[in-house]
């Protein structure tokens, strides 16, 4: 049978298991959301900014490992759409963008919303397509979502024209597609396995450094028993955290600018590196000729350009990470007469004298709301099992921090691009996804207000998440920072004409409330978590002045780390 | 450190605005990008000349790579393998002195001469691009009245080849 593009968009969304769309509509795709229009299989929820939507993407495909899905027009939608994408992009996100474009004949022509959408998001999508013909469309967009979800996953872009979207062609469902010039790797080299095998083997001050890959990879099995088989200290970037249990004693925390002592000091003195879905990120290595001046290392990754980019490393290793790790646990299998926990002890004994510093405990206040205070609340009022989002600042390195996740796939955050406005519709999209589970965005009244339209989405399609504001008036991380480096001249970073966020939730239909005192922080999450139903906005006013400590500035390396002046003192 | 890169790229609108704009994105240098369609007409052939040391070149190749439509590539070897690269020059020679040096000079480079008119000479050279350099030097810079240099391509020697 013929259908139309438009027709085929949408035929071919649920061929391939898609569930929901994000999107807003504009005069480019009305065709497509003519096609919407007739059906009730694929749920579109309407957002109220393009950003949103993608955001809302990919918090869906971070918490599911399924692909995300956002539908916008062309112009200023599609402009609108480009920080979510590169927020997608840095952080490895399978999600595919179908934009409308102009008419065919049109594009080139600077006509009404018309914009280059594959050349703007060119630098900032996995691949990107214009699609020209009807009959290509199904197979482009199997493509896409190939291309999305395998290797390095990533996002990837269709951009359709008008008349595309119009004109008939037959269409049937690929199963499968191959593309001659992409082949991602799959399983590492054995021998390379061996190699790394046999360098951990030998290792007296060891280190496990575990990131986002992990969690990408669906490989938090497999590192959590190569760990344990190891019996080595672990960390975790900021996009690994909860690929290996937060809460075990085999866990030293995270690393990198706002790492633990224990982390920072154990990579800086480590004799052998495993470095597990990482990419040696500017965040994490501090200072890279002070970086790991002891170690030899090794590097599985998918991505071969992730080897060697910032740091030499002795042993590549390119493959996907689960089949890695399963061929490395099986070798640490066969040579259990060569683990030998004695070999570690004294090492271990250090990483423990590191961490008796406790060098996240911060001065705590019956005066003030500590934002500490607050997640680590959070923390108690959820059992540790809520899915967190959260924007960028000051708050998303507490979340980080003081939020101990034990499950992959629950702490969704934008750690490469650092995107203010994250925070709130990627809640949404986790909550679509997973209706019956607590999502909660962790957020400030800075980062809050860049994606606060979203709130009228979540009323519209009752997605209940809950939002935790810690509300210091200041843009916390450049406050700190300027404090730090620019000798307190705090130049605007200091927010006055805050909303009334109280009102603001209430005019959206939701619950909002504001604590201003430490006693009450317990008792309010508790009665907000109680009110499943309703999305509960709530207000922290916490302490202006509190830092995110321990720190590592810049130029400084791992064992350069600064202290909260309760550390110091202690 | 010079390095010659030739890449098999899908023959597609845009494909080489990938491979611009990686390099223009991630820093790295351009010295010359020549391309066009091979005997398969789907796929091109770029010939790349960057500079950066190893660990650079190896980013570059491995960033190359990861584009989707880049097929294959292979770094050519500078020294052992085959570059070469098309002059064509308008060199003025008004006396009839200067009109038979520059007819001497175009010998030597073993060039040609593809049209003669009033006060010059329209000149083809290929070779090596330091051989186009030479023949350059060897003018005077009075004489050179515009130069169109195509930008290196170049194949390896021996029977294997970069094919799909």
């Amino acid at each position: 049978m013929k259908l139309t593009g438009a027709e085929i968009v949408v035929q071919f969304l649920k061929d391939e298991g898609v569930e929901c769309v994000f999107g807003y509509p504009g005069g480019a795709v009305l065709h497509i959301y003519d096609a919407f229009y007739a059906q009730e299989e694929i749920e579109h929820i309407l957002v109220r900014h393009e950003q949103g939507a993608v955001h809302a993407a990919d918090g869906y495909a971070r918490a599911t490992g399924k692909p995300g899905t956002a539908l916008v027009t062309s112009g200023p939608g599609m402009t609108n759409a480009v920080t979510g994408i590169a927020t997608a992009y840095m952080d490895s996100i399978p999600m595919v963008v179908i934009s409308g474009q102009v008419s065919s004949a049109l594009i080139g022509n600077d006509a009404f919303q018309e914009v280059d959408a594959v050349g703007i998001s060119r630098p900032c999508v996995k691949h990107n397509f214009l699609v020209k013909d009807v009959a290509d469309l199904a197979s482009t967009l199997k493509k896409a979502y190939y291309l999305a979800a395998s290797g390095r996953p990533g996002p990837v872009l269709v951009d359709i024209p008008k008349d595309v979207t119009a004109n008939k062609t037959e269409y049937y469902y690929q199963e499968t597609v191959k593309i001659r010039s992409y082949n991602p790797a799959e399983k590492g080299h054995s021998g390379q396995i061996k190699k790394g095998v046999e360098l951990l083997l030998g290792a007296r001050k060891p280190m496990i450094y575990s990131g986002g890959g992990v969690v990408l990879g669906k490989a938090s099995e497999q590192l959590t028993a190569v760990t344990r088989l190891l019996g080595f200290p672990i960390t975790s970037t900021l996009m690994g955290l909860g690929a290996f249990p937060g809460s075990d004693p085999q866990f030293v925390g995270m690393l990198g600018m706002h790492g633990t002592m224990e982390a920072n000091m154990g990579m800086h003195d480590c004799d052998v590196l495993l470095a597990v879905g990482a990419r040696f990120d500017d965040r994490v290595t501090g200072e890279l000729s002070k970086f790991c001046p002891h170690a030899r290392i090794i590097h599985i990754d998918i991505d071969p350009s992730s080897i060697s980019k910032n740091v030499r490393v002795e042993i590549p290793i390119v493959g996907h990470v689960k089949p890695v790790l399963d061929e490395m646990i099986r070798m640490l299998e066969a040579r259990k007469d060569a683990l030998d926990p004695t070999k570690t002890r004294e090492w271990w004994a250090q990483i423990n004298r590191w961490r008796d510093h406790r060098c996240l405990q911060y001065a705590t206040s019956s005066e003030v709301i500590k934002p500490q205070a607050v997640v680590e609340a959070l923390w108690r009022a959820t059992r540790g099992e809520a899915f967190v989002t959260s924007d960028v600042g000051q708050h998303q390195m507490w979340a980080a921090q003081y939020y101990r996740f034990d499950q992959p796939n629950r702490w969704i955050n934008s750690g490469g691009l650092g995107t203010m406005g994250f925070g709130l519709p990627a809640a949404l999209g986790v909550k679509r996804a997973f209706p019956d589970s607590e999502v909660v965005c962790v957020t400030g009244e800075a980062s809050i207000q860049m994606c606060i339209q979203e709130l009228s989405t979540a009323k519209q399609y009752d997605l209940p998440v809950k939002v935790v504001c810690l509300n210091n008036r200041y843009l916390g991380m450049v406050r700190q920072w300027q404090e730090f480096s620019y000798k307190s001249r705090y130049s605007h970073s200091y927010m006055e004409a805050l909303p009334d966020f109280i009102k603001l939730a209430e005019s959206y239909g939701h619950v909002g409330m504001q604590i201003t005192q430490p006693g009450d922080v317990d008792a309010a999450l508790e009665e907000a978590f109680a009110m499943k139903d309703r999305l509960v906005f709530m207000d922290f006013i916490t302490d202006a002045t509190e830092n995110v400590y321990p720190m590592i500035e810049a130029g400084k390396g791992h064992a350069e780390m600064r202290y909260s002046p309760a550390q110091e003192m202690a | 450190m010079r390095h010659t890169i030739a890449i098999l790229l899908e023959n597609e609108a845009g494909a080489l605005s990938r491979v611009a704009g990686l390099f223009s994105a991630r820093g790295y240098n351009i010295e010359s990008l020549t391309v066009a369609p091979t005997d398969e007409v789907s796929v091109s052939r770029l010939t790349l000349v960057t500079t950066g040391n190893d660990e650079i070149v190896e980013q570059i190749t491995k960033q190359l790579n990861k584009l989707v439509d880049v097929i294959k590539l292979v770094e050519l070897d500078s020294t052992e393998d085959i570059e070469r690269e098309l002059l064509l020059a308008r060199v003025k020679a008004g006396s009839a002195g200067q009109r038979s040096e520059v007819k001497r000079l175009v010998d030597i480079f073993r060039g040609r001469i593809l049209d003669v008119y009033e006060g010059g000479y329209i000149v083809e050279l290929t070779g090596r691009g330091s051989k186009i350099d030479a023949f350059l030097e060897a003018l005077e810079t009075a004489q050179i009245g515009e130069v169109v240099r195509s930008g290196v391509t170049g194949i390896a020697r021996g029977p294997k080849g970069l094919r799909i």
